[in-house]
This record gives structure tokens, C-alpha cells and sequence, in this order.
């Protein structure tokens, strides 16, 4: 075990431990960087849908991991995003202008959507939210001078300082620009957890009574969570529409919401490593489910068959498995492994132990 | 006369959403949790009876059929939450209702495996007659549904509101630590309710089978019966079927005199001017939360 | 001069009298204590001033401002702190994190400063860790500076919600119930801990409390509350022999 000796306020206020931990990550964002080297175009189009995911889960992590508003609903604003930024490069806007508008615009909607649902706690609020995910589908299809309706709309590359990015003809930029948005939006986040406002949405999140009575506006509180939360959602949104090219009203179905918060539940809610882990999952499980199938059929000597659904049913059953053995998620289990090896021999089953709560209800108290 | 051809569909459409609604409110009365696979249950219950009657399966005897699907369905509400929910004990409502969505792809994916994805339909004694009232031409499929529903809600509200274990499984929900001190197994009542669930879902399962033709992802439904459990005022289970009927109705209402593509979105705007306006639903009387 | 002034409060639950035309005020730099049977409404007292609920009638003053006319996150930008009777702390934070959380009324940045961090920001944190430490100096949190809430013992998260409070610099600490749940130890620290706070912050302190050892050794007045209404009002010792108070206490003596 490393121990550390704090000598000054910087050291708790920086975002890594010590000079180890924050090697270890410029090693892997080196890495990262160099995917275009060592990555094939298909495996690199993968890593760059990851990357989208992982942002987009960011944007929810917000919300649900650190506001504790769960939302079944993010599919909606991704599509907010995506159809703002398209409807403004076809106006001619320069990307880079578009896709922080986009974002922006996003996150108006978000803050208008928290206002209603702010008087909503729960399950109150997760349906709601459901209801406004199914909602979008039909108001894409009747808003179709704008959104191109059941037919949808079609986005080649766009251009940044005359340079084309494109998914297909230039992959590497493409996957460059999503990176570089990744750690922008990472590091916000960064930000934002070490200072007043992120520990604000955690005081929410963990007793609304006592935020109160701490000075902490609860209204307003949410109504910024939700804000921020819809804006990087809304980025992540405007890149899933660059890397699908064609899209329509079934693009961001209430499906995608629920994958989006079932990603972020696998990942480990409440913290950022949570998004990318689960992103990672999401990305890779369809790769990962027809290899097996293929290596199984290969094995029993048969045809590998298509199995509609399979990958819902095998997600389905990844995320009981985790929510009833790991529920702080993949990053709580690694932090559980890695305490294990720093404290060898002394790990203690209860170290990681929550307090559980009997339940009272919400109505007639 | 026409309205009132309208009026019946809906209104038997509007029973299936409430005896989904009504699943939801039985445990949302006893644990405070939401069943998000509710529809789910439905459509699996569907599939259990045509797997035991429909001829190209087993071909049971309708009657025989009906008793075992049930008991299939109940115990498996039950399994769910001996083996699952129970688990979660103490945990917050968002983790169940992350855990009952992921078991609703995981019900999907299992019944498009045994039963396949086309949509079928299930032999009843009651398909194809009708009754003739007047002009009006009733189907009997439709009648059945609207007399089950209705007697069921009120066997149920007469069972919690009247019986002294009904009340019992009200206080358990309310207060579980003060429940446990008043002698109330709690954690059985929890399973029984999973059960009764089960059992709920299961006959809205066979009713909307022989009505029309389910297929694995006909449970996307209950987001529909979410609609009438939140009209309903979600503790409510006279409301949860008042709020299935009007939901039931509004749609062919919708589809006739509003322009196509407004009219599917009726249901969840309904919806979610309820949640803005009267979360509380529109039966419930206003209460005051303390602290 | 009176810090906290409480005139003819009413509050009604349903049918229930919560709090029955109370009046008392707090006066600057003194302890008062709040006693009375369980249901008394003294817990109320506190809700109200907390803004929790709005009282049937009356009016609650607090430094010049009238209370009943701002919303509830308000009061604490006034300069009022609280803990609560049955431990709220941010349970899935870090100790440091939860005292931070204190210091929201001092927050001077924006979000965009924030999400940059800009000097500015990064001064303001250094700021609020400088105060930080000096309140875990003051009640001994060192050692769990870094631990979560959830792993803590009963005696340390009744210490930091008042460490959280106290990041807070209010002008007017409310404790419910400081010492339930505490051993004859704890108590005894959680005494001089109340005595210093008065003392070095110059901090006013209300609480309620049934340890009569703590109240009539800390506390410069006390007032006696059944069924939401004053009994007695005056030093530890008057009340303790107010015949009204003895009688709520021990039954009417036949």
C-alpha cells in the first residue's frame, strides 16, 4: 500500500493522488490517443462508439449518480442534440460552432423538462421521464419539416478548419474529435465533483432535508443538475448522429434510455470511472456474444444461429447479477480488488458494507 | 351508435391496461417498489396459457388450462420475489426499478425463445361469438374482459379495504420497522403479494390473448398501464382501473377525431399532465408530506 | 439583544396542536435548552425555524429577518445551523466531503469557474479546507478526515454532523438532541465541545435535550415544554423545580 504524506491543501484538491496514479493515466490516454495505430478501421469504429456511450453515460451520471434523479428518459435529449446540431450545419453553421450550441440547446431543454419534474420523486420521476423518452419518437415524426420525420436525415462528415472528419473516409479524425470531447467533458466533470456545486448534487442526492437546512437550494440545485446533464447528453447525442450517418425517429428510442441508465448502473453509479466502464460493456458485448457464439459453434461442430434478442436477455441478466451482488458496479468491485491487494492480509469482508435502511413511505407520512 | 361500438373497445382495451395497472398498484401498495416487467408478466402469462391449450402446443382442455397457467403465474411472482426482491431489501426504489426492467428483457428474450416471435393467439370456447344488442354487435371476448376486470378490481378493493389481512399488508408498506413490531410478517406478506401479482398478470395475460394476438413484445404495453396506475394516483386500485378505462377510451377516441399521427400520443400526454398537474393522480386526495 | 424571537407560534397537524402559541426568544452568546416529554413538539420548534413546514400562526424573527418570509434554504445564509435528532449526514460521502458541504453558504464562484476551476475557484477550496481543519482540529475528526459516512460509528457521525454545522460560521447553532444515543464519555466531551462553541466562536446555541446533567451544566436558561406549549421558562435550576414541570415529569402528586 502507497501511503501518502499530505503536506499541503493541493494535494486533496488536485485530481490525482500522487505523480504513480497520474503516469498511469497519461499512459493510458497516450494509448488511447494512438488507437488509429494499433487498431484495425472496424475495432477503431467500436472504441469510437465506446467513447460516445461513455459520454453520454457521463451526462446521465450527473443526473442519477451524483443527483440521485433516476431517468429513463436520456434518449430523448440525445436526439435533441443530434437533430440541433444537423438542422445547423444543413444552415451552413461551422461545426464547431454548431456542436457547443447543440449541446447548449440541450441543455435549455433540460432545464425546461426539471421544472415540472421537479415535484417528482423516484419512481414518479422515472416514469415521467419514460413517458417523455416515447413521447420524442412521435414528436420527431410530427415535427418532420424539421427532423425529416419517418424518413429521416442523412449526415456525411462535417468539416473543422477545412479539414473533412468523417466515421467512414477519415475514421482516425473521427475518433480524434470524439476522444478530445471525451476528456474536455471529463474534465469538467473532474471540476465540478471537487468544487461547491458537485457537492451540492451529491447533498441532494444522499438527504434532501439536511442540504436544506445546510443552505443548499433544492429546486435550483436539480434544476442545474438536469441542465448539465442535458448538455453533454445533447453532445453525446450530436456524435451518435456523425457516427450513425442515417438516422430517424427509431434512432433514440426509449430503449436507448434504458440501456443508457442500465450502463451507467453496471459501471458503478456515482462515479465517473462508472460511465466509461459501463460504456465498455455496452460497446463490447454484441462483438463479444457473436464470437462466442461463432467459437461454440465451431467447437460443437454446428451453424451458428441467430438468436433474436440474446443480447438484451444475456444484458438482462448481467445487470440482476450485478445489481443484487455488486451494486456499487464494476468500478465498486475494482475498488474492492484493489483494496484486497493493498491491505493483504487485513481485507475485512464489511469494509465496503452500506447501511440499509428500512423502508417508510413517501405517502402519508 | 358508432361512438358506442368505440366506447366498448376501449373500454375492454381499457380493462387489459387496468389489471396491468393494478398489478403495478398491488405491489407498489405493499413494498412501495414498481413492477416494471408488470407487462412483461402479462405478456408471459399470454404465452403459458397458449402453450398449455393452443393445439399446435400442448393442447390441455381451455377450463384445465386456465387454473394451471394461473398457478404457474403465481408461483412465479412468488419465485421472483423470494429469490430476487427480497434481496434488495432496504435498498432504494430505483435500484428495483432497474432490477424489474432488466427482468423484463430477460422474461422477452425468454419467451421469444420457447414460444418464438410470431404473434399468436390463443383457442378460446369464447372466439368468434357475439352478442347482439340492438344495433350494437358485442364480441364476447370484449364482454368477458370488462365482467372479469371489474368483478377482480372489486374482489381485491373489498380484500384490502375490508379484511383484517388486507389492512395488515397496507401497514406493512407504510411503516416496515412499525409492521414488524406489530407482529406482521412482513417479508411474507411481500411474497404473497409478488404471488397475487403473478396471478393478476396472468389473467390480463389471458384475456388480452383471446381478445388479439400477443407476441414477446407485447409487455411494452404496461408503459400504457403505467399511464392509468399514475391517472389512478398509483395507491389506488379502483383508480388504477378507472385510470385503465379512461386511457382505454381516449385511444379510439383519438384515432377517429384527431389527425393520424397526434393520436398515439394521447395516452402519454395525458400522462404527463397528470405527473405536472395533479401528481398525485386524479382520484387521490391532497396530502401533506412531513418531515 | 435577542437573536431568535418566536411570538405566539402556532402549528396544527390535522387535528393535532403541534405547537400551541409558543413564544420565547434566544438571547445573543447565551445556551438555551429545550426540554420536555417525548410528542412535546420541542423537535418542532426546530422544523419551524428550519422552515419545514409553516405555522398556523405567529411569527418567527432572526437577526432583523422574518423567517416565515423566505424559503427554507435561505435560513441558513442567515447564519442558522442545525443537526438532527436521528443523524441526516450525505451517507455516500467522505467526512471532509460532508463538512465542504457546510461551507455552500460561502460559495462565491459560478458554475462556469467551477467547471474550469479557475484561481478562483481553487482559492475559494483552499478557503474552505483552511476552515475545514480548523473545525476537525477543534472536535478531534482527524483521524476520519477521509472516511465514508456510512462506515462510521454512532458517537463519530453525531460528531460530524455538529462539525458539519459548525462549517457552516452560523451565528445560531441548533443541536437536537446532542448527547442521545452518546456514552457518559461522549456526553462529557459533547459538554465541553457546547461550552467552547459558545465561548471561543462566540456562537449561540439552542438545543433540545434530555440529559438533564448536560442541560443544567451547559445551558443558561431553559424552557420546559408538554403538548407544544411553555411550561417554565428561567435558569436550569428554576425549572427543575418548577411544580409544573414536575408534575409533566412525575405525574400529578395525589
Amino acid at each position: 500500500m502507497r501511503i501518502v504524506f499530505k503536506t499541503n491543501y493541493m494535494q486533496d484538491l488536485r485530481p490525482w493522488k500522487d505523480g504513480y496514479q497520474l503516469g498511469l493515466y497519461l499512459i493510458l490516454l497516450a494509448v488511447a490517443a494512438a488507437a488509429p495505430w494499433w487498431l484495425d478501421d472496424f475495432y477503431l469504429g467500436e472504441l469510437t462508439n465506446v467513447l460516445i456511450w461513455a459520454i453520454a453515460g457521463l451526462g446521465l451520471m450527473i443526473l442519477t449518480g451524483h443527483t440521485g434523479q433516476a431517468s429513463l428518459g436520456h434518449a430523448a435529449f440525445l436526439a435533441v442534440g443530434c437533430y440541433a446540431n444537423v438542422v445547423m450545419i444543413e444552415a451552413g453553421v461551422p461545426f464547431l460552432v454548431a456542436f457547443p450550441v447543440a449541446g447548449l440547446l440541450t441543455g435549455i431543454v433540460g432545464a425546461t423538462v426539471a421544472i415540472p419534474a421537479l415535484r417528482l420523486h423516484g419512481i414518479y420521476l422515472a416514469i415521467f421521464t419514460l413517458a417523455l423518452s416515447v413521447l420524442m419518437d412521435d414528436i420527431i415524426v410530427l415535427a418532420e419539416p424539421i427532423t425529416g420525420g419517418v424518413a429521416g436525415k442523412y449526415l456525411g462528415g462535417v468539416e473543422i478548419f477545412g479539414h473533412l472528419v468523417d466515421r467512414w473516409a477519415t475514421p482516425s479524425q473521427f475518433f480524434w474529435l470524439v476522444l478530445a470531447v471525451a476528456i474536455i467533458v471529463t474534465l469538467g466533470y473532474i471540476n465540478l465533483l471537487r468544487s461547491s456545486l458537485g457537492r451540492s448534487f451529491i447533498a441532494v442526492r444522499d438527504s434532501e432535508v439536511s442540504a436544506q437546512a445546510m443552505g443548499v437550494d433544492i429546486a435550483r440545485t436539480k434544476t442545474i443538475s438536469f441542465a448539465l446533464s442535458c448538455a453533454v447528453t445533447g453532445l453525446a447525442g450530436a456524435l451518435m448522429g456523425l457516427f450513425a450517418g442515417a438516422f430517424n425517429n427509431e434512432t433514440f428510442s426509449v430503449v436507448i434510455s434504458i440501456q443508457l441508465l442500465m450502463m451507467i448502473v453496471i459501471g458503478g453509479l456515482g462515479s465517473i470511472h462508472g460511465a466509461f466502464l459501463g460504456a465498455i460493456v455496452i460497446g463490447f458485448l454484441p462483438q463479444f456474444l457473436s464470437i462466442s457464439k461463432e467459437y461454440a459453434a465451431a467447437l460443437l461442430g454446428g451453424n451458428a444461429v441467430a438468436i433474436p434478442g440474446l443480447e438484451f436477455g444475456i444484458f438482462g441478466m448481467i445487470l440482476i447479477a450485478f445489481i443484487l451482488f455488486e451494486p456499487m458496479g464494476l468500478y465498486g468491485r475494482w475498488l474492492k480488488i484493489r483494496t484486497w491487494f493493498e491491505l493483504f492480509p487485513f481485507y475485512r469482508k464489511d469494509m465496503f458494507k452500506r447501511q440499509k435502511s428500512y423502508l417508510k413511505t413517501e405517502r402519508l407520512r | 351508435m358508432d361512438n358506442a361500438q368505440l366506447l366498448i373497445s376501449g373500454l375492454a382495451n381499457g380493462c387489459v391496461y387496468g389489471l396491468i395497472a393494478l398489478g403495478f398498484v398491488l405491489i407498489y401498495k405493499a413494498t412501495e417498489a414498481v413492477n416494471f416487467a408488470q407487462g412483461d408478466f402479462m405478456m408471459l402469462g399470454a404465452f403459458v396459457t397458449i402453450g398449455l391449450t393452443n393445439t399446435e402446443y400442448m393442447g390441455l382442455p381451455f377450463w384445465l388450462a386456465l387454473p394451471i397457467s394461473l398457478g404457474i403465474m403465481g408461483a412465479l411472482g412468488y419465485l421472483v420475489d423470494r429469490l430476487i426482491i427480497r434481496r434488495l431489501f432496504g435498498e432504494s426504489q430505483t435500484a428495483v426499478v432497474i432490477l424489474t426492467i432488466a427482468l423484463g428483457f430477460v422474461i422477452r428474450f425468454a419467451a421469444g425463445l420457447i414460444w418464438g416471435h410470431e404473434p399468436q393467439t390463443l383457442q378460446n370456447p369464447l372466439a368468434g361469438k357475439d352478442i347482439r344488442f340492438g344495433g350494437l354487435v358485442l364480441g364476447m371476448e370484449d364482454v368477458a374482459v370488462i365482467v372479469v376486470t371489474v368483478l377482480l378490481t372489486w374482489g381485491l378493493y373489498v380484500f384490502f379495504s375490508k379484511t383484517k389481512l388486507g389492512l395488515a399488508m397496507q401497514g406493512a408498506s407504510q411503516n416496515q420497522l412499525a409492521a414488524y413490531y406489530m407482529g406482521i410478517p412482513v417479508k411474507r406478506v411481500q411474497g404473497f403479494i409478488w404471488a397475487l401479482a403473478g396471478v393478476v398478470a396472468g389473467i390480463a395475460g389471458i384475456l388480452f390473448a383471446a381478445k388479439g394476438s400477443v407476441d414477446p413484445t407485447t409487455g411494452l404495453l404496461g408503459i400504457k398501464a403505467f399511464a392509468a396506475a399514475v391517472i389512478g394516483g398509483f395507491g389506488s386500485l379502483p383508480g388504477a382501473l378507472a385510470g385503465g378505462l379512461i386511457v382505454g377510451v381516449i385511444e379510439p377516441f383519438a384515432s377517429r377525431y384527431i389527425a393520424a399521427g397526434y393520436s398515439q400520443i394521447a395516452p402519454y400526454a395525458l400522462l404527463l399532465a397528470v405527473l405536472i398537474f395533479r401528481p398525485h393522480g386524479l382520484f387521490s386526495q391532497v396530502r401533506v408530506k412531513k418531515v | 439583544m435577542s437573536l431568535l424571537e418566536y411570538e405566539n407560534v402556532t402549528l396544527k397537524f390535522g387535528g393535532l396542536t403541534a405547537v400551541d402559541n409558543l413564544s420565547f426568544d434566544v438571547q445573543e452568546g447565551e445556551v438555551f435548552a429545550i426540554v420536555g416529554p417525548n410528542g412535546a413538539g420541542k423537535s418542532t420548534v426546530f422544523n419551524l425555524i428550519s422552515r419545514f413546514y409553516d405555522p398556523y400562526a405567529g411569527s418567527i424573527q432572526f437577526d432583523g429577518h422574518d423567517l416565515l418570509r423566505v424559503k427554507a434554504s435561505a435560513v441558513a445564509a442567515f447564519g442558522v445551523a442545525r443537526t438532527f435528532q436521528n443523524i441526516e449526514l450525505f451517507e455516500h460521502a467522505t467526512v471532509l466531503q460532508n463538512l465542504l458541504v457546510g461551507r455552500h453558504r460561502h460559495r462565491r464562484t459560478n458554475l462556469i469557474s467551477e467547471i474550469l476551476f479557475t484561481p478562483s475557484a481553487r482559492r475559494q477550496e483552499i478557503e474552505n479546507r483552511e476552515k475545514i481543519e480548523e473545525i476537525i482540529d477543534f472536535l478531534d475528526l482527524q483521524a476520519f478526515r477521509d472516511k465514508m459516512i456510512s462506515g462510521l460509528p454512532y458517537g463519530v457521525r453525531k460528531v460530524v454532523e455538529v462539525a458539519r454545522a459548525l462549517a457552516t460560521e452560523p451565528k445560531l447553532l441548533l443541536l437536537d438532541e446532542p448527547a442521545s444515543g452518546l456514552s457518559v464519555e461522549e456526553t462529557t466531551d459533547m459538554r465541553w465541545w457546547i461550552d467552547d462553541i459558545r465561548r471561543q466562536m462566540g456562537i449561540t446555541v439552542l438545543m433540545v435535550e434530555h440529559d438533564m446533567g448536560l442541560v443544567s451544566g451547559v445551558s443558561d436558561r431553559v424552557l420546559a415544554m408538554a403538548d407544544g406549549a411553555k411550561l417554565a421558562l428561567g435558569t436550569p435550576a428554576e425549572v427543575q423545580s418548577h411544580p409544573a414541570v414536575i408534575e409533566a415529569y412525575l405525574g400529578k402528586a395525589s
